[in-house]
């Protein structure tokens, strides 16, 4: 069977059309390809949610630490400095900071997460999505329905282009979850099918580029600050957009661009921890420091 | 394509192939053994035998020899657990040539002295591959329930083994034999959809020829 999710622009038509959000159609979908219900397609992702809580609130340990000791504890730092009042941001702003911190520094120190879309860039979602929760008064419903709009991004992406670092570099990873959340974020604030579109171009547009070159080939430094830095992406797209801010490119075409970077992308620069950051002189004693 | 591979696995971290898939690798290795394990010897090769340590990886593949699946909490502490219930680990560094770069070769004892080996590779977003099940060259990816039996190299063999299979409903959808010589020892791996109830394997043990039989459960993971 052909996928649905060969063109971003397609199902935002089927979307307008229907004058149903995205996430309700990705939900029917599913319910029809998988043949569950869409009951328990639902609470399948009601308990994706639950689990991205679960890792928000234990990722914010004071005495977290990675297994090789390089990371941990800095979601905790961030979280003290907000609760002393010292945050030089909104509130929303400074607790997706913390959440997409403290998601990924619990999945570097081999805690439960959610792939979304892979491990290594699983705080960006749930930061968007907790944020919203707890700083404008989503419902649950809302916050679930939201991980459907996602995973259609995140599906189109992957037909189109890819969400592995190894084949696509950091973009394909954190810039992918970045446009996910950020078309999450515009369904469940009201934005049309054109908005988001519009958002995952200009969140997508603003990570090309970007290589995936982890220090010690471990999934911390730089991965854990670049989920932070995802989820203000996404922030700052879907606020763009919800602003009446246009995309000037196509979404569709924003993920062609992406694929032809990571193509052309030298190996050196795709998880494989032999460029960028990782070889810097210190990186390199970083590596050698954990693995001797 | 589910959203689910999207939005998902629910899984341990830090890296989806160094430790869901070292989980998986390591969980069908105690189901090939079918017994629990006292003993796992676990080779690391290529990337696995450079970064295990740093990745948890050898935590995943020991926590799934105990049996607990990719997203079990427990996986972060398996080896102090593995210690505790008095399975005595040893992991080293192989060279396994041509190999996928993150691959592992387990093999575990129950307390009867029977042993089992695995090949495994974690090739990419929690998807693996089994390339050896003892000698045995195979090609499984874990997305179906593995009937492994090993039998004497003798006519009607598979056709009493297929008839044993079809009263019961079991649909097959991969099946491939191997064999050392004519007339030796041969394996069958058979891939099935769905599970099967594990009392099929004292049934297909009593049929003529048939050495031994395992089952490797599909468990969704």
């Amino acid at each position: 069977m052909a996928s649905r999710y060969t063109s971003l622009s397609k199902i935002l038509e089927i979307s307008k059309n229907e004058s149903r959000p995205l996430s309700e159609l990705v939900l029917e979908w599913e319910a029809a390809d998988t043949e569950l219900s869409k009951g328990d397609i639902y609470n399948k992702m009601a308990e994706c949610l639950l689990v991205m809580e679960q890792a928000a609130k234990d990722g914010c340990d004071k005495d977290l630490r990675s297994t090789s000791g390089l990371t941990g504890g800095d979601a905790y730092k961030l979280k003290k400095f907000k609760e002393e009042g010292k945050s030089l941001l909104s509130e929303s702003f400074s607790d997706s900071l913390i959440t997409a911190v403290a998601v990924s520094e619990l999945n570097a120190a081999m805690g439960k997460i959610v792939a979304a879309p892979t491990a290594g860039s699983c705080g960006i979602i749930p930061a968007a999505i907790i944020t919203l929760l707890s700083n404008k008064k989503i419902t649950r419903h809302q916050a679930i329905m939201g991980l459907f709009t996602a995973s259609a991004v995140g599906s189109v992406i992957a037909v189109n282009a890819s969400l592995s670092g190894a084949q696509g570099g950091c973009q394909a990873e954190c810039g992918s979850a970045s446009a996910m959340a950020a078309a999450a974020i515009v369904e469940i604030m009201g934005g049309t099918a054109q908005m988001i579109d519009y958002a995952v171009g200009i969140s997508l547009g603003n990570m090309l580029g970007l290589v995936c070159d982890p220090v010690a080939g471990l999934v911390e430094v730089p991965c854990i600050m670049r989920n932070a830095s995802g989820v203000v992406n996404a922030f700052a797209a879907a606020e763009a957009v919800l602003a009446g801010v246009k995309c000037h490119i196509p979404a569709d075409e924003v993920i062609v661009a992406m694929k032809r970077i990571g193509d052309s992308m030298p190996h050196t620069l795709k998880e494989t921890a032999q460029g960028g950051l990782a070889v810097t002189p210190t990186g390199k004693s970083i590596f050698k420091q954990i693995f001797g | 394509m589910s959203v689910f591979d999207i939005i998902g696995p629910i899984m341990i971290g830090p890296s989806s192939s160094h430790t869901a898939g070292a989980a998986k690798i390591g969980k069908i290795a105690r189901d090939f053994l079918g017994s629990q394990p006292v003993s796992a010897d676990i080779g690391f090769s290529g990337s696995f035998a450079r970064t295990y340590k740093g990745h948890g990886t050898d935590k995943a593949i020991v926590g799934g020899i105990m049996g607990m699946m990719p997203d079990d909490v427990r996986i972060r502490n398996s080896i102090a657990l593995a210690k505790e219930q008095g399975i005595s680990i040893n992991i080293r560094e192989v060279d396994i040539e041509n190999a996928h770069p993150n691959t592992a070769v387990v093999t575990l004892t129950d307390k009867n002295g029977k042993s089992a080996t695995i090949e495994g590779a974690s090739v990419g977003g929690g998807n693996i591959l089994i390339k050896k099940l003892n000698n045995t060259v195979v090609s499984l990816n874990g997305h179906y329930t593995v009937i492994v039996i090993e039998h004497k190299d003798k006519p009607g063999t598979i056709a009493a083994v297929t008839n044993a299979l079809a009263p019961i409903g079991i649909n097959i959808c991969n099946f491939n034999l191997s064999r050392e010589q004519k007339g030796g020892n041969a394996v069958m791996t058979i891939e099935i959809d769905g599970k099967v109830n594990k009392d099929i394997v004292h049934q297909l043990k009593l049929l003529p020829n048939v050495i031994d039989c395992t089952i490797i459960q599909q468990e969704n993971i």
